[in-house]
Protein backbone atom coordinates (compact mmCIF):
# COMPACT_ATOMS: atom_id res chain seq x y z
CA UNK A 1 0.00 0.00 0.00
CA UNK A 2 1.38 3.68 -1.33
CA UNK A 3 2.18 5.70 1.92
CA UNK A 4 1.27 9.16 -0.42
CA UNK A 5 -1.99 10.48 0.95
CA UNK A 6 -4.79 9.62 -0.90
CA UNK A 7 -6.63 12.00 -3.23
CA UNK A 8 -10.20 12.54 -3.27
CA UNK A 9 -12.10 14.89 -5.75
CA UNK A 10 -15.05 16.58 -5.86
CA UNK A 11 -16.53 17.56 -9.05
CA UNK A 12 -19.54 19.50 -7.29
CA UNK A 13 -22.02 18.17 -10.21
CA UNK A 14 -25.15 20.20 -8.99
CA UNK A 15 -24.00 23.98 -8.72
CA UNK A 16 -21.90 26.20 -10.36
CA UNK A 17 -20.06 27.64 -8.00
CA UNK A 18 -16.69 26.04 -9.04
CA UNK A 19 -14.96 27.42 -12.86
CA UNK A 20 -15.61 24.06 -14.86
CA UNK A 21 -12.32 24.99 -16.74
CA UNK A 22 -10.72 24.62 -13.22
CA UNK A 23 -12.58 21.21 -12.16
CA UNK A 24 -11.94 19.62 -15.95
CA UNK A 25 -7.88 20.42 -15.46
CA UNK A 26 -7.67 19.13 -12.47
CA UNK A 27 -10.02 15.65 -13.31
CA UNK A 28 -7.92 15.64 -16.45
CA UNK A 29 -4.41 15.50 -14.65
CA UNK A 30 -5.96 12.95 -11.63
CA UNK A 31 -7.19 11.03 -15.13
CA UNK A 32 -3.66 10.94 -16.78
CA UNK A 33 -1.85 10.82 -13.84
CA UNK A 34 -1.94 7.16 -13.92
CA UNK A 35 -2.61 6.64 -9.79
CA UNK A 36 -5.46 5.39 -8.08
CA UNK A 37 -8.12 8.28 -6.95
CA UNK A 38 -11.54 8.71 -5.43
CA UNK A 39 -14.02 10.71 -7.32
CA UNK A 40 -17.65 11.93 -6.45
CA UNK A 41 -20.21 13.55 -8.08
CA UNK A 42 -21.19 15.93 -5.45
CA UNK A 43 -19.85 16.09 -1.35
CA UNK A 44 -23.00 18.13 -0.34
CA UNK A 45 -25.52 15.59 -1.89
CA UNK A 46 -23.58 12.79 -0.21
CA UNK A 47 -23.74 14.17 3.16
CA UNK A 48 -27.61 15.28 3.20
CA UNK A 49 -27.63 11.44 2.32
CA UNK A 50 -25.54 9.87 5.05
CA UNK A 51 -23.57 8.27 2.30
CA UNK A 52 -21.45 5.05 4.02
CA UNK A 53 -19.10 5.97 1.28
CA UNK A 54 -18.07 8.99 3.29
CA UNK A 55 -17.21 7.16 6.25
CA UNK A 56 -14.60 4.85 3.87
CA UNK A 57 -12.97 7.76 1.55
CA UNK A 58 -11.83 9.11 5.08
CA UNK A 59 -10.41 5.66 6.49
CA UNK A 60 -7.14 4.76 5.86
CA UNK A 61 -4.42 7.51 6.20
CA UNK A 62 -3.73 10.92 4.35
CA UNK A 63 -5.96 12.01 2.56
CA UNK A 64 -5.81 15.34 0.19
CA UNK A 65 -9.78 16.40 -0.76
CA UNK A 66 -10.00 18.64 -3.66
CA UNK A 67 -13.34 20.84 -3.12
CA UNK A 68 -14.34 24.23 -1.98
CA UNK A 69 -13.76 25.49 1.81
CA UNK A 70 -11.81 23.31 4.69
CA UNK A 71 -15.01 25.09 6.78
CA UNK A 72 -17.41 23.46 4.88
CA UNK A 73 -15.89 20.53 4.10
CA UNK A 74 -14.94 20.09 7.74
CA UNK A 75 -18.88 19.93 8.17
CA UNK A 76 -20.15 18.43 5.70
CA UNK A 77 -18.27 15.19 6.75
CA UNK A 78 -19.01 15.49 10.48
CA UNK A 79 -22.89 16.17 9.47
CA UNK A 80 -22.77 12.85 8.05
CA UNK A 81 -21.02 11.20 11.33
CA UNK A 82 -17.80 10.75 9.28
CA UNK A 83 -15.61 13.26 10.78
CA UNK A 84 -12.43 13.81 9.36
CA UNK A 85 -9.04 13.55 11.01
CA UNK A 86 -7.88 16.92 10.98
CA UNK A 87 -3.94 15.88 11.24
CA UNK A 88 -4.73 13.92 8.50
CA UNK A 89 -6.52 15.90 6.20
CA UNK A 90 -5.72 18.81 3.21
CA UNK A 91 -8.40 20.50 1.36
CA UNK A 92 -7.04 21.42 -1.45
CA UNK A 93 -10.03 24.52 -2.37
CA UNK A 94 -10.85 25.25 -5.90
CA UNK A 95 -13.04 27.68 -4.96
CA UNK A 96 -9.68 30.06 -4.59
CA UNK A 97 -6.69 27.99 -5.56
CA UNK A 98 -5.89 27.75 -9.66
CA UNK A 99 -5.55 24.68 -11.02
CA UNK A 100 -1.77 24.91 -11.51
CA UNK A 101 -1.74 25.77 -7.38
CA UNK A 102 -4.31 22.87 -6.84
CA UNK A 103 -2.29 20.40 -8.70
CA UNK A 104 0.99 21.22 -7.28
CA UNK A 105 -0.70 19.99 -3.72
CA UNK A 106 -1.89 16.80 -4.90
CA UNK A 107 1.53 15.90 -6.23
CA UNK A 108 3.22 16.89 -3.47
CA UNK A 109 4.24 14.36 -1.21
CA UNK A 110 3.75 16.28 1.79
CA UNK A 111 0.42 16.79 3.88
CA UNK A 112 -0.49 20.12 4.94
CA UNK A 113 -3.54 19.76 7.07
CA UNK A 114 -5.98 22.96 7.16
CA UNK A 115 -8.77 21.81 8.55
CA UNK A 116 -9.93 24.69 11.05
CA UNK A 117 -9.60 23.64 14.56
CA UNK A 118 -12.04 23.07 16.93
CA UNK A 119 -14.35 20.43 17.63
CA UNK A 120 -14.35 17.46 15.61
CA UNK A 121 -17.96 16.22 16.04
CA UNK A 122 -21.12 18.52 16.73
CA UNK A 123 -21.84 17.45 20.52
CA UNK A 124 -18.11 17.33 21.46
CA UNK A 125 -17.50 19.93 23.82
CA UNK A 126 -15.59 22.80 22.55
CA UNK A 127 -11.62 22.17 21.74
CA UNK A 128 -10.75 24.66 24.68
CA UNK A 129 -12.21 27.82 25.23
CA UNK A 130 -9.52 29.99 26.02
CA UNK A 131 -8.49 29.38 22.44
CA UNK A 132 -9.21 31.81 20.17
CA UNK A 133 -11.79 31.07 17.39
CA UNK A 134 -11.06 30.05 14.33
CA UNK A 135 -11.86 33.55 12.74
CA UNK A 136 -10.38 35.64 15.42
CA UNK B 1 -38.33 7.02 0.06
CA UNK B 2 -36.60 9.49 2.68
CA UNK B 3 -33.04 10.75 1.53
CA UNK B 4 -30.79 8.43 4.25
CA UNK B 5 -32.83 5.28 4.01
CA UNK B 6 -31.78 4.70 0.38
CA UNK B 7 -29.24 2.02 -0.49
CA UNK B 8 -25.71 2.63 -2.37
CA UNK B 9 -23.77 1.45 -5.01
CA UNK B 10 -20.24 1.63 -5.74
CA UNK B 11 -18.06 1.75 -9.02
CA UNK B 12 -14.96 0.81 -9.70
CA UNK B 13 -12.60 1.84 -13.15
CA UNK B 14 -10.31 -0.88 -12.15
CA UNK B 15 -6.93 -0.40 -14.55
CA UNK B 16 -4.65 -2.60 -12.08
CA UNK B 17 -2.85 -5.61 -12.70
CA UNK B 18 -4.31 -7.72 -15.29
CA UNK B 19 -6.20 -4.86 -16.75
CA UNK B 20 -5.78 -2.82 -19.85
CA UNK B 21 -5.68 0.65 -18.92
CA UNK B 22 -8.07 2.98 -20.87
CA UNK B 23 -6.58 5.19 -22.90
CA UNK B 24 -6.17 8.49 -21.38
CA UNK B 25 -9.45 10.58 -23.21
CA UNK B 26 -11.70 7.93 -22.79
CA UNK B 27 -10.82 7.56 -19.54
CA UNK B 28 -11.30 11.16 -18.50
CA UNK B 29 -14.64 11.20 -20.65
CA UNK B 30 -16.08 8.11 -19.08
CA UNK B 31 -15.06 9.49 -15.50
CA UNK B 32 -16.99 13.02 -16.36
CA UNK B 33 -19.78 11.25 -17.65
CA UNK B 34 -20.09 9.36 -14.53
CA UNK B 35 -19.93 12.15 -12.43
CA UNK B 36 -22.11 14.35 -14.38
CA UNK B 37 -25.08 11.54 -13.81
CA UNK B 38 -24.09 11.76 -9.67
CA UNK B 39 -22.23 8.82 -9.14
CA UNK B 40 -18.77 8.29 -7.11
CA UNK B 41 -16.11 6.46 -7.99
CA UNK B 42 -12.89 4.46 -7.51
CA UNK B 43 -10.17 4.48 -9.91
CA UNK B 44 -7.52 2.20 -9.07
CA UNK B 45 -4.27 2.71 -11.04
CA UNK B 46 -0.96 1.95 -10.40
CA UNK B 47 -0.03 3.83 -7.20
CA UNK B 48 -1.60 5.63 -5.00
CA UNK B 49 -4.61 4.74 -2.45
CA UNK B 50 -8.36 4.26 -2.60
CA UNK B 51 -10.89 3.35 -0.05
CA UNK B 52 -11.05 0.16 1.55
CA UNK B 53 -13.58 -2.48 0.67
CA UNK B 54 -17.08 -2.49 2.88
CA UNK B 55 -20.03 -4.01 2.51
CA UNK B 56 -21.66 -1.59 -0.20
CA UNK B 57 -22.33 -3.61 -3.92
CA UNK B 58 -19.59 -2.61 -6.34
CA UNK B 59 -19.55 -2.46 -10.00
CA UNK B 60 -16.28 -3.15 -11.01
CA UNK B 61 -15.27 -1.65 -14.82
CA UNK B 62 -12.25 -2.36 -16.63
CA UNK B 63 -10.98 -4.34 -19.81
CA UNK B 64 -10.15 -7.50 -18.23
CA UNK B 65 -7.48 -9.45 -20.00
CA UNK B 66 -7.21 -13.24 -19.75
CA UNK B 67 -9.34 -15.63 -18.18
CA UNK B 68 -11.19 -12.62 -16.97
CA UNK B 69 -11.53 -11.08 -13.50
CA UNK B 70 -11.12 -12.54 -10.02
CA UNK B 71 -12.54 -12.00 -6.35
CA UNK B 72 -9.32 -12.55 -3.57
CA UNK B 73 -10.12 -15.36 -1.56
CA UNK B 74 -13.07 -14.65 0.78
CA UNK B 75 -14.46 -11.50 -1.06
CA UNK B 76 -18.45 -11.37 -0.92
CA UNK B 77 -18.88 -12.50 -4.94
CA UNK B 78 -22.73 -11.84 -4.15
CA UNK B 79 -22.13 -8.24 -3.68
CA UNK B 80 -19.29 -7.30 -6.68
CA UNK B 81 -20.28 -7.57 -9.97
CA UNK B 82 -17.48 -7.09 -13.21
CA UNK B 83 -18.25 -5.52 -16.55
CA UNK B 84 -15.79 -5.38 -19.49
CA UNK B 85 -15.82 -2.73 -20.67
CA UNK B 86 -13.56 -2.96 -23.86
CA UNK B 87 -14.65 -1.01 -27.05
CA UNK B 88 -17.97 0.71 -25.34
CA UNK B 89 -18.14 4.09 -25.92
CA UNK B 90 -18.73 6.51 -22.36
CA UNK B 91 -22.64 6.80 -23.18
CA UNK B 92 -23.08 2.64 -22.81
CA UNK B 93 -20.67 2.89 -19.84
CA UNK B 94 -23.03 5.07 -18.51
CA UNK B 95 -25.60 2.96 -19.36
CA UNK B 96 -23.93 -0.13 -17.70
CA UNK B 97 -23.82 1.59 -14.62
CA UNK B 98 -27.60 2.73 -14.61
CA UNK B 99 -28.58 -0.70 -15.49
CA UNK B 100 -26.96 -2.29 -12.31
CA UNK B 101 -28.19 1.36 -10.43
CA UNK B 102 -31.56 0.68 -11.32
CA UNK B 103 -31.12 -3.48 -10.44
CA UNK B 104 -30.07 -2.94 -7.02
CA UNK B 105 -32.46 -0.18 -6.31
CA UNK B 106 -29.63 2.08 -5.09
CA UNK B 107 -29.87 5.93 -5.09
CA UNK B 108 -30.95 7.82 -8.05
CA UNK B 109 -29.00 10.78 -8.63
CA UNK B 110 -29.80 13.95 -9.78
CA UNK B 111 -33.45 14.19 -8.68
CA UNK B 112 -32.95 16.85 -5.83
CA UNK B 113 -30.47 20.02 -6.04
CA UNK B 114 -28.53 19.37 -2.44
CA UNK B 115 -28.96 22.64 -0.93
CA UNK B 116 -29.79 22.76 2.73
CA UNK B 117 -27.89 24.72 6.08
CA UNK B 118 -25.14 22.63 6.99
CA UNK B 119 -23.90 23.90 10.50
CA UNK B 120 -20.56 25.08 12.11
CA UNK B 121 -20.66 23.75 15.47
CA UNK B 122 -17.51 26.06 16.52
CA UNK B 123 -19.33 28.70 15.96
CA UNK B 124 -23.35 28.10 16.78
CA UNK B 125 -24.68 28.39 20.69
CA UNK B 126 -27.53 26.67 20.49
CA UNK B 127 -29.49 29.72 20.32
CA UNK B 128 -32.47 27.42 18.26
CA UNK B 129 -33.10 30.36 16.21
CA UNK B 130 -32.55 28.96 12.86
CA UNK B 131 -35.22 26.61 14.35
CA UNK B 132 -37.36 29.21 15.51
CA UNK B 133 -37.10 31.17 12.28
CA UNK B 134 -37.35 28.04 9.77
CA UNK B 135 -41.23 26.94 8.26
CA UNK B 136 -40.57 24.12 6.65
CA UNK B 137 -39.13 21.85 8.91
CA UNK B 138 -35.68 21.62 8.02
CA UNK B 139 -34.19 21.77 11.54
CA UNK B 140 -34.76 19.80 14.99
CA UNK B 141 -32.87 18.83 17.94
CA UNK B 142 -31.33 16.05 19.08
CA UNK B 143 -31.86 13.91 22.01
CA UNK B 144 -30.20 15.81 24.22
CA UNK B 145 -31.39 19.48 22.64
CA UNK B 146 -28.38 20.47 20.58
CA UNK B 147 -29.74 21.86 16.80
CA UNK B 148 -29.23 19.63 13.62
CA UNK B 149 -30.42 19.78 10.37
CA UNK B 150 -32.92 17.01 10.23
CA UNK B 151 -34.28 17.45 6.73
CA UNK B 152 -32.24 18.61 4.10
CA UNK B 153 -34.78 18.19 1.66
CA UNK B 154 -37.15 19.90 2.51
CA UNK B 155 -35.56 23.12 2.88
CA UNK B 156 -36.11 25.27 -0.23
CA UNK B 157 -33.54 25.55 -3.03
CA UNK B 158 -31.10 28.76 -3.40
CA UNK B 159 -32.81 30.39 0.42
CA UNK B 160 -30.22 31.51 2.48
CA UNK B 161 -32.62 32.93 4.84
CA UNK B 162 -31.67 31.26 7.92
CA UNK B 163 -28.29 32.16 7.74
CA UNK B 164 -28.71 35.59 7.51
CA UNK B 165 -31.06 34.94 11.21
CA UNK B 166 -28.04 33.32 13.10
CA UNK B 167 -26.05 35.74 15.56
CA UNK B 168 -22.33 33.91 15.01
CA UNK B 169 -22.59 33.37 11.25
CA UNK B 170 -23.14 29.42 12.00
CA UNK B 171 -24.91 28.21 9.38
CA UNK B 172 -23.16 27.72 5.71
CA UNK B 173 -24.63 26.60 2.32
CA UNK B 174 -21.44 25.35 0.54
CA UNK B 175 -22.87 25.82 -3.10
CA UNK B 176 -23.96 29.90 -1.97
CA UNK B 177 -22.11 32.37 -4.31
CA UNK B 178 -20.30 34.40 -1.82
CA UNK B 179 -18.37 34.01 1.85
CA UNK B 180 -18.82 33.20 4.71
CA UNK B 181 -22.03 32.03 3.84
CA UNK B 182 -20.77 29.38 1.54
CA UNK B 183 -17.65 28.37 4.11
CA UNK B 184 -15.16 30.68 3.72
CA UNK B 185 -14.12 31.91 6.95
CA UNK B 186 -15.82 34.43 9.03
CA UNK B 187 -14.24 37.35 9.81
CA UNK B 188 -14.83 40.19 12.06
CA UNK B 189 -16.10 42.44 9.48
CA UNK B 190 -18.63 39.91 8.32
CA UNK B 191 -20.17 39.87 11.52
CA UNK B 192 -20.42 44.06 11.34
CA UNK B 193 -21.24 43.98 8.44
CA UNK B 194 -25.07 44.63 7.84
CA UNK B 195 -26.01 42.16 5.73
CA UNK B 196 -24.44 39.57 8.24
CA UNK B 197 -26.49 41.17 10.89
CA UNK B 198 -29.92 41.39 9.14
CA UNK B 199 -32.25 41.35 11.91
CA UNK B 200 -35.39 39.93 10.42
CA UNK B 201 -37.32 41.81 12.92
CA UNK B 202 -36.05 45.30 12.06
CA UNK B 203 -36.62 44.71 8.34
CA UNK B 204 -40.15 44.13 9.44
CA UNK B 205 -40.71 45.73 12.44
CA UNK B 206 -41.08 42.53 14.55
CA UNK B 207 -40.59 38.62 14.11
CA UNK B 208 -40.97 38.06 10.61
CA UNK B 209 -43.79 35.56 10.67
CA UNK B 210 -45.94 37.60 13.50
CA UNK B 211 -45.56 40.25 11.52
CA UNK B 212 -46.99 38.74 8.00
CA UNK B 213 -49.85 37.56 10.55
CA UNK B 214 -50.01 40.56 12.12
CA UNK B 215 -50.40 42.46 8.70
CA UNK B 216 -53.05 39.15 7.91
CA UNK B 217 -55.16 40.31 10.34
CA UNK B 218 -54.89 43.97 9.46
CA UNK B 219 -55.69 43.10 6.30
CA UNK B 220 -58.66 40.74 7.10
CA UNK B 221 -59.94 43.65 9.42
CA UNK B 222 -60.05 45.74 6.48
CA UNK B 223 -61.97 43.31 4.37
CA UNK B 224 -64.70 43.61 6.77
CA UNK B 225 -64.73 46.91 6.08
CA UNK B 226 -63.19 47.27 2.69
CA UNK B 227 -63.54 44.36 1.14
CA UNK B 228 -60.86 44.71 -1.02
CA UNK B 229 -58.93 41.82 -0.98
CA UNK B 230 -56.33 43.33 -3.54
CA UNK B 231 -55.32 45.89 -0.65
CA UNK B 232 -54.19 42.78 1.90
CA UNK B 233 -52.47 40.60 -1.38
CA UNK B 234 -50.54 44.02 -2.26
CA UNK B 235 -49.79 44.42 1.33
CA UNK B 236 -48.41 41.17 2.05
CA UNK B 237 -46.47 41.69 -1.49
CA UNK B 238 -44.69 44.65 -0.36
CA UNK B 239 -43.83 43.22 2.95
CA UNK B 240 -42.31 39.90 0.94
CA UNK B 241 -40.20 42.20 -1.50
CA UNK B 242 -38.75 44.07 1.31
CA UNK B 243 -37.57 40.80 3.06
CA UNK B 244 -36.62 39.14 -0.82
CA UNK B 245 -34.13 41.78 -1.36
CA UNK B 246 -32.75 42.43 2.42
CA UNK B 247 -31.97 38.45 2.69
CA UNK B 248 -31.44 37.48 -0.72
CA UNK B 249 -34.42 35.58 -0.74
CA UNK B 250 -35.27 34.28 -3.91
CA UNK B 251 -39.01 35.47 -5.20
CA UNK B 252 -39.88 31.82 -5.59
CA UNK B 253 -39.53 30.84 -2.48
CA UNK B 254 -41.32 33.78 -0.79
CA UNK B 255 -44.16 33.35 -3.30
CA UNK B 256 -44.39 29.78 -2.37
CA UNK B 257 -44.96 30.39 1.71
CA UNK B 258 -48.37 29.18 2.92
CA UNK B 259 -51.31 31.14 3.95
CA UNK B 260 -50.76 33.47 7.15
CA UNK B 261 -52.66 30.95 9.27
CA UNK B 262 -50.35 27.89 8.04
CA UNK B 263 -47.76 30.33 8.53
CA UNK B 264 -48.69 30.72 12.01
CA UNK B 265 -49.49 27.39 12.30
CA UNK B 266 -45.70 26.27 11.62
CA UNK B 267 -44.15 29.54 13.25
CA UNK B 268 -45.75 27.78 16.26
CA UNK B 269 -44.52 24.66 16.22
CA UNK B 270 -40.99 25.81 15.47
CA UNK B 271 -41.45 27.72 18.04
CA UNK B 272 -42.40 25.38 20.44
CA UNK B 273 -39.70 22.61 19.28
CA UNK B 274 -36.91 25.45 19.88
CA UNK B 275 -38.36 26.20 23.37
CA UNK B 276 -38.29 22.09 24.18
CA UNK B 277 -34.73 21.99 22.84
CA UNK B 278 -33.79 25.07 25.02
CA UNK B 279 -35.63 23.68 27.58
CA UNK B 280 -33.95 20.07 27.35
CA UNK B 281 -30.22 21.84 27.43
CA UNK B 282 -31.09 23.25 30.84
CA UNK B 283 -32.00 19.98 32.04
Amino acid sequence: MSSCPGILYCNCTYAQVLDPAAKAAVLRALCDSGQSFEAVADLCEMSARKDPALQRLTAGGDVKIVACHPRAVKWLFAAAGAPLDPARTEVVNLRDATPAAALERLAAADLRPNLPPGKALPADPAATSAEPHPSA
Amino acid sequence: MALRDQTHLRIVLYEGAEAQPLDADRRFQAISRLLAQGYALTRVGHGGRTAPADDVPALVLGQFGGAGPRLAAGAPADRVRFRHIAGLPEDEIAGAVEGERAEKKAAAHGTWKPWFPVIDYDRCTNCMQCLSFCLFGVYGADHEGHIQVQSQDNCKTNCPACSRVCPEAAIMFPKYKAGPINGDLVKDEDLQREKMKVDISALLGGDIYSMLRMRSERAQSRFSKERDSDKALNERQKCLVKLASAGDIPPEVLMSLPSPEEIQRRAAEAKAKAEAALAAQRS
